[in-house]
Parts: structure tokens; sequence; C-alpha cells
């Protein structure tokens, strides 16, 4: 009998991997590349979409060649994706339109400021379930449109397309200009502000709200349902699910009952919480969003609580400050000391996401004295991880009325012991990590698996989670209590530093 | 006897070269110095740079010694850097195999054990991430010693402790099943540590083919190994594939 795998594709905010699991849900290849981050000016991020699809085109017969598995023994492909990231193309070449503005990006931070000042302003969450944040692809949208003259009537017009980074991929993977498919699915569409929580479509009033034209927009999906097939890269085979990345590691770690909860750490660390088929508003500063859609079946919808700097403190720690040369060195560093030696850093990079959504703020390093070294700032720096979670899962914990009795993790900050017994101390709860660091790729492995058969359903799923390791929590409750309010007053010193603009 | 070979003997010129210079160097400068056609620099600089022995400015293309060769002889890669590139492998090994995975490198004599894997039954088990084993009594262990005659050495005069009935504890002995390890490319020990427990493990090569740790399962001997006590052959093939993609992550090209 011929083996069939699937593959999935993770379009991530530093890299894009290709991984084929098979029927087990087993890892058996994977192929990764980064692409360049633009910093070209303070705040501003930015990708090359189409250097992120030369990579595509690249790493994904890899991985076939890697695992030895041939097109034809590929069930289908899923998709998960860095969310928010916009993206603009003209229709007819397939160029993109500069480059892709990403979500840690804040240059839409005075736009939406007088988007906020609009008396319709409180329609946006209540319509779609998010804050009015420059961490969503509206005012990003509408900041291009305004930015680049004759853009408007071109993409009224329906000759350029607006994309988050899946609807990019599906479109050059099913033919690009010559007939490439314009969608995208009801998690990453749920991440525009111009979804409609409830109908899952488009929603007019947001629309007009933000000046977005309906003919640039892709139709949406659900999340797991054939879409198509490849014609290009993976010429035949069936491309069967997309997820934003944070969703697709709900699915990869089977949370499929209310009540389970995932966090994935990564560039930045992502709590959620599945809610069942009800939209759950938050009074403690978290986002309702949609979890997933498994083809016509009803969506359901998720608590989230996203951190905006975890690993990108990490990785900030190597390329800005030349501190480490790989991040994983942060453990061997932090491990030199005991403790932080009463220093804090708070990763405001972008503002603050959850909970404070305090896009005024940018980080800080306090507690600094002459004995603070390296060694200090490396604990300072997996301990602003570990306190960001604290302030999430307390937020979803007063949300929900449950308190959390364990948190899943996933990501590749998992693979760092120190951050792991860190957050298990913080959070005084046991931290687990499942077989498959990688959850995200398998979340879209699930998804792609299941809109066309290839697993029957997700109790078949859910038998595959287990266990791969385990933090059990060990600080003084004195100590964590102390730890924790030093912490939350180095968090408000991050407060108010961008002065309004006049 | 063979000549002694070029590139080497240039890529060390190019290296006394950067060391007495102050500043960085460009490709052309050091071509110029040594004279060398650009393009052998090029090559030679591609590959040191590979190894971690130069290091190129990005902004300015220059290059400068690597941070690996102050090092040298110490940390030739962080063991947390080996767990994080290996994570990905000894998950999938443990869910082959149905058993726990440990990954382990060489600290003063013994082994450390830099990352582990639950058995993925569910069962409560404790992470045993820093715990150190001993090298002659583990499979682990003894896939290190195979490939490491200077740490071989320091055991030679015995006599080796033993944990159960079946540690190997003489020098000689060890040497032997050390020198078999080396034929087959893997190891295993059968009740050697702790009774009712057997395991297999194989080595994990970086560049050049360097050995840099050590990957393995281990559990009840029964599921471990077949009725004539021989590991069972599906399991060898995992523990195997698994070191080999870790290796080729890692930049060993061959294995
Ligand atoms: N051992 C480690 N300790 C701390 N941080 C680490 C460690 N290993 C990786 N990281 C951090 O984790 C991040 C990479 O994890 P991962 O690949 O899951 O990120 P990601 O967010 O999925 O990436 P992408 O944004 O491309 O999707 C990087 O920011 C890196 O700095
Ligand atoms: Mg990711």
């Amino acid at each position: 009998m011929v083996m069939r795998y699937v593959m999935s594709i993770d379009q991530g905010t530093t890299s894009t991997r290709c991984i084929i699991f098979d029927h087990r849900g087993r890892l058996v290849s994977v192929t990764q590349r980064e692409h360049r981050q633009h910093f070209p000016r303070p705040g501003w991020v930015e990708h090359d979409a189409a250097q992120i699809w030369r990579n595509l085109e690249r790493i994904a017969p890899e991985a076939l060649t890697q695992a030895g598995v041939g097109l034809d023994q590929l069930a289908a492909i899923g998709i998960a994706n860095q969310r928010e990231t916009t993206l603009m193309w003209d229709r007819r070449t397939g160029e993109p339109i500069g480059r892709a503005i990403v979500w840690q990006d804040t240059r839409t931070d005075t736009l939406v400021e007088k988007f906020a000042a609009r008396p319709e302003a409180a329609m946006v969450q209540e319509r779609c379930g998010l804050p009015l944040a420059t961490y969503f692809s509206a005012p990003r949208i509408r900041w291009l449109l305004d930015h680049h003259p004759g853009l408007r009537e071109r993409a009224e017009r329906g000759e350029v397309l607006f994309g988050t980074m899946e609807s990019w991929l599906i479109w050059n993977l099913t033919g690009g200009p010559e007939g490439g498919l314009h969608l995208t699915d009801v998690t990453n569409a749920g991440r525009t502000l111009l979804m409609n929580l409830e109908t899952l479509d488009w929603d007019d009033d947001l629309l007009d709200f933000f000046g977005v034209p309906r003919a640039m927009l892709p139709r949406i999906r659900p999340s797991a349902e054939t879409y198509g097939v490849a014609s290009r890269v993976l010429p035949g085979v069936r491309i069967a699910a997309a997820l934003g990345d944070q969703q697709a590691a709900l699915f990869g770690q089977t949370c499929f009952a209310p009540g389970e909860a995932k966090c994935t750490y990564g560039t930045g660390s992502f709590l959620m919480l599945n809610t069942g088929a009800e939209p759950v508003r938050s009074s403690h500063g978290l986002l309702t969003t949609v979890g997933y859609q498994v083809g016509d079946e009803p969506a359901v919808y998720a608590l989230e609580g996203p951190i905006a700097i975890t690993g990108a403190l990490v990785q900030w720690f190597r390329d800005g400050l030349g501190l480490i040369s790989s991040a994983p060195e942060i453990e061997t560093l932090a491990r030199t000391v005991e403790d932080n030696g009463g220093c804090y850093i708070v990763p405001a990079f972008s503002g603050l996401f959850a909970p404070h959504w305090r896009s005024e703020a940018r980080g800080i390093i306090v507690g600094l004295t002459s004995y603070i070294t390296k060694g200090h700032l490396a604990r300072a720096v997996l301990e602003a991880t570990a306190w960001q979670t604290r302030e999430v899962v307390d937020a979803m914990n007063a949300d929900s009325g449950l308190e959390l009795r364990t948190l899943k993790v996933d990501g590749g900050m998992t693979s760092d012991n120190l951050l792991m017994q860190d957050i298990a101390d913080v959070l005084n709860v046991p931290v687990v990590r499942p077989m498959v660091a990688e959850t995200v790729s398998l979340g879209a492995a699930y998804a792609a698996g299941l809109a066309v058969g290839y697993w029957p359903d997700l109790e078949g799923l859910r038998r595959n989670w287990h266990r791969a390791a385990q933090w059990l929590p060990a600080m003084d409750p004195r100590r964590r209590a102390e730890e924790y309010d030093n912490w939350r007053r180095a968090v408000e010193r991050t407060f108010d530093w961008i002065k309004p603009h006049p | 006897m063979p000549g002694p070979v070029q590139s080497i003997q240039r890529g060390a010129a190019i290296l006394r070269l950067l060391a007495r210079s102050s500043g960085r160097l460009g490709v052309g400068e050091i071509a110029t110095s040594l004279g060398l056609a650009r393009g052998t620099a090029h090559g030679l600089l591609r590959t040191l740079q590979l190894v971690g022995f130069v290091e190129q400015d990005e902004t300015s293309g220059k290059y400068q010694l690597g941070a690996a060769l102050l090092h040298l002889g110490t940390s030739y890669l962080d063991v947390n850097e080996l767990r994080s590139r290996a994570i990905n492998w000894a998950d999938a090994l443990a869910a082959r195999s149905g058993e726990a995975v440990r990954i382990g490198t060489l600290l003063d004599g013994q082994i450390l054990v830099v990352h582990h894997v639950f058995r993925p039954d569910d069962t409560l088990q404790t992470l045993d991430v820093g715990a150190l084993l001993p090298m002659h009594a583990t499979a682990l262990g003894k896939v290190l010693l195979a490939y490491d005659a200077a740490t071989t050495a320091t055991l030679a005069d015995g006599p080796l402790e033993a944990y159960t009935r079946r540690t190997i504890v003489a020098p000689k002995m060890l040497a032997r099943s050390l020198s078999a390890i080396r034929e087959v490319g893997w190891a295993v020990e059968v009740e050697e540590m702790t009774i009712g427990e057997a395991g297999v493990a194989a080595p994990i090569r970086g560049h050049g083919g360097l050995v840099v740790g050590s990957i393995g399962i281990s559990g009840a001997v029964e599921r471990v190994c077949d009725s004539k006590g021989q590991p069972k052959a599906p399991l060898v093939t995992f523990v195997r594939d698994a070191a080999r993609a870790v290796s080729r992550d890692l930049g060993a090209s061959r294995w």
C-alpha cells in the first residue's frame, strides 16, 4: 500500500516552514527558510512577499525530497500563517505593491487615533470583536490606499487585491495571474476588523468606516475545506485548509472543547481559550475571535490574549544587542546567574497588547545598578515572557470565571527549559508540552487532512496528542507575589511614553 | 605519504592574516595579501564561515575571526542550541518508538542529559534534563566514548563502577564493546544501568562529522529487546534515522 501524507506550510513572521506529517500526526520531514525583516523606520516592520513566495517554491519540493515522498502521496496541503500582515498585489502581474506591512508595525497609530475619535467607533468592537488598534489589518489597508496615488481607484476596479499571507500563497499556488483563487478563511478574515463575527462575512458598515473597497477583498471560506488544487510548486495537490497560526496551534493542540486552552511561544505569544459556538465578550482586555470553522459546521469561537513581543525580545538580544549568537544561548547566559538581580525588561516595542492595549507604551529596562551583568539581563528577558503570560492568564481567568489548571504550550521557545520552569513558577500551574512542538504546522495539517477525509474526525486527532514534557511549579509564594508586584510596577513605567499627536 | 593539503594551508593562512590585522578585512584584501584568486579566497572564506571560524559583517561584508575560534576547546555547540535543533526529531523518535528519548553530551567524564521527551503514554514522568549519567553503563554514554579516544583513555585504569550485575566494569571489555559500536554505528545497553531497563543510542554529528552528542531511547527491556535479548531492529532504525536527521540539520553532510 502506498503511504499517504499531509503537508503543512507555516508562513511565519521570521520564516516559512514546510512539514510533512504521517497518519499518526508524526513529523516526517521539515524544511525552513528565513526571510528578511525590514525595519525602515522606528515602529515600521515590513516583509517582501515575493521573497516569501520564492522561499516556499524552494522549501516545498525540498520537504518532499527529504521525506522521499512523491506529489501523488500528498493527500492535502494545509496553510497556517502570520496573521494581520497586510499585503496588496497587482492581479495582472502578480507583483506586490510595495512590501507587506507586518502585524508588529505601528505606523497606523495616528490613523487609528482618528478612527477612534469618530462617533461610530464603538461599532468596530461590537461587530468584529476586536479593539481598534494598530495590530489589525484594516488601518493598514487604509494607510496603503492613502499613500499610493491611484491605488484606491485600481482597488475599486478589482485590479489590486488585498490579502494576508495565506491569501497570497493560495493565489500563487493556484496559478497567480492565471486564474489564481483569491480567498481567505474565517480566522484570518476575522483579524482585519472588517469581518462581522456573527455572519462571518465582510460587514458593509465596517468597510465604509475604514474606507475599504469590497472589490479588493478575498472571499471568506471555512478554515477546513478543499479550496482548490495547486497548479504550481505542488501541482495537483489539494489545498484544504488555511488558518491563522494561533488558531492553527489551538487546532493542533486539539483544544476542541470549550474551556480548553493553549499558549504558543514564538515571535510573540498567544494564549487562546476555546469558548465553543458562542462568541464571548471580554471585560479584561482579551480579544473575541474565531477559533476555526470546519466545512459547513458552525464556527467555534475563542478568547485570545495576544502578547506582541516574547521570542522577538530574545531575537533583539541576539541581533540588536549582539549579546548572544543564537536564541537558545539566552538560556545558557541566564543560567550563569541565580536571579534577575533586581532587573526587569518590559518589551513594549509595539506598545503593549493584551491585557493592556497601550499603543503609546514603549519598552524599558528598569532596576539597573552596577551589579547587573548580561546574565541578569538574560534572566529578565526570559522572565518578561513568563510575567506577560501571567497577565493574560489572570485576564482569562477573570473573563471565564474559571481557574486555569494546566497550561498547554507549544512553539519555538518551548525548547527553553528555564523559561518553561519560569512560566510554571509564576502561574503556579503545571506547564505541559505536547509531542509535536510545531503545533502550528500540525494544526494546519490536521485541518487539511480532516477536510479531505484523510482523518475521520476530531476524536481521532485527539488520540494523537501526547505529553512530551511537563514542568511543575516550585516557587515560594511570597517571592512570586513580590516579583509580580515588581513586574507590574515596571509595566506602569512604560505607559504614556509616546506623546499624543497634536 | 600524501603531501600537505593546499586548501587547509590556505585556510590557516587566512586565519593568521585575520588574527594579526586589527580591523576587518574584505575578500579582495585577503586575496591580494595571500596572492590568491578572488574566487578562491571567497570559497575558502565561505567554508571558514560555515564552521564558525570567521564571521562576516552584514553591512560592510568584511571578515573577522569567528567567535567559535575563541572557544575551540570548550563549547563547540551550546547544549541549549543542540536541544532546540533536535527537538522536532526527538519528538518524532518518541512518537515512533513509543519510548522515552534522551539527548546527552559529554560533561567532565559524564553524560549530561540535555533533552528528555516522555514516553508517549501520558503516564506520570519527571523531566530529567540536567541529570548526569555514567558513560560506561548507558547507551548514550558508550556512543560518545566510542568516538572519543581521550575520554576513553581516562577510564583505562578501571575498575568501573558496577550499577548492576551486567554493567561492563573491565576496561578491556569496554574497549571491545566500543569497537563493536564503531563498527555498527550505534550502541545498546541491556540492564547495565538499571535492572529491567534497556536503551539504544546513536551519535549526533556536526560539521565535518564531529560527534557532538548522542540521542537514544530507553524503556522496559521486554519492549526494547527481542526474546534473544537483542534490541528490536525497527527501534534501532528509528534511533539511527533520528540521529542522522539531527546531524543533517547541524550541517554534517555525510550522515
Ligand atoms: N531556546 C530558546 N529560548 C528562548 N527563545 C527562543 C529559543 N529558541 C527560539 N527562541 C525564540 O523563539 C522564536 C522562534 O520560535 P518559533 O519558530 O515558534 O517562532 P514563530 O513566531 O513561529 O516564528 P514565526 O514568527 O516565523 O512564525 C524566536 O523569536 C526565537 O528568538
Ligand atoms: Mg509561527
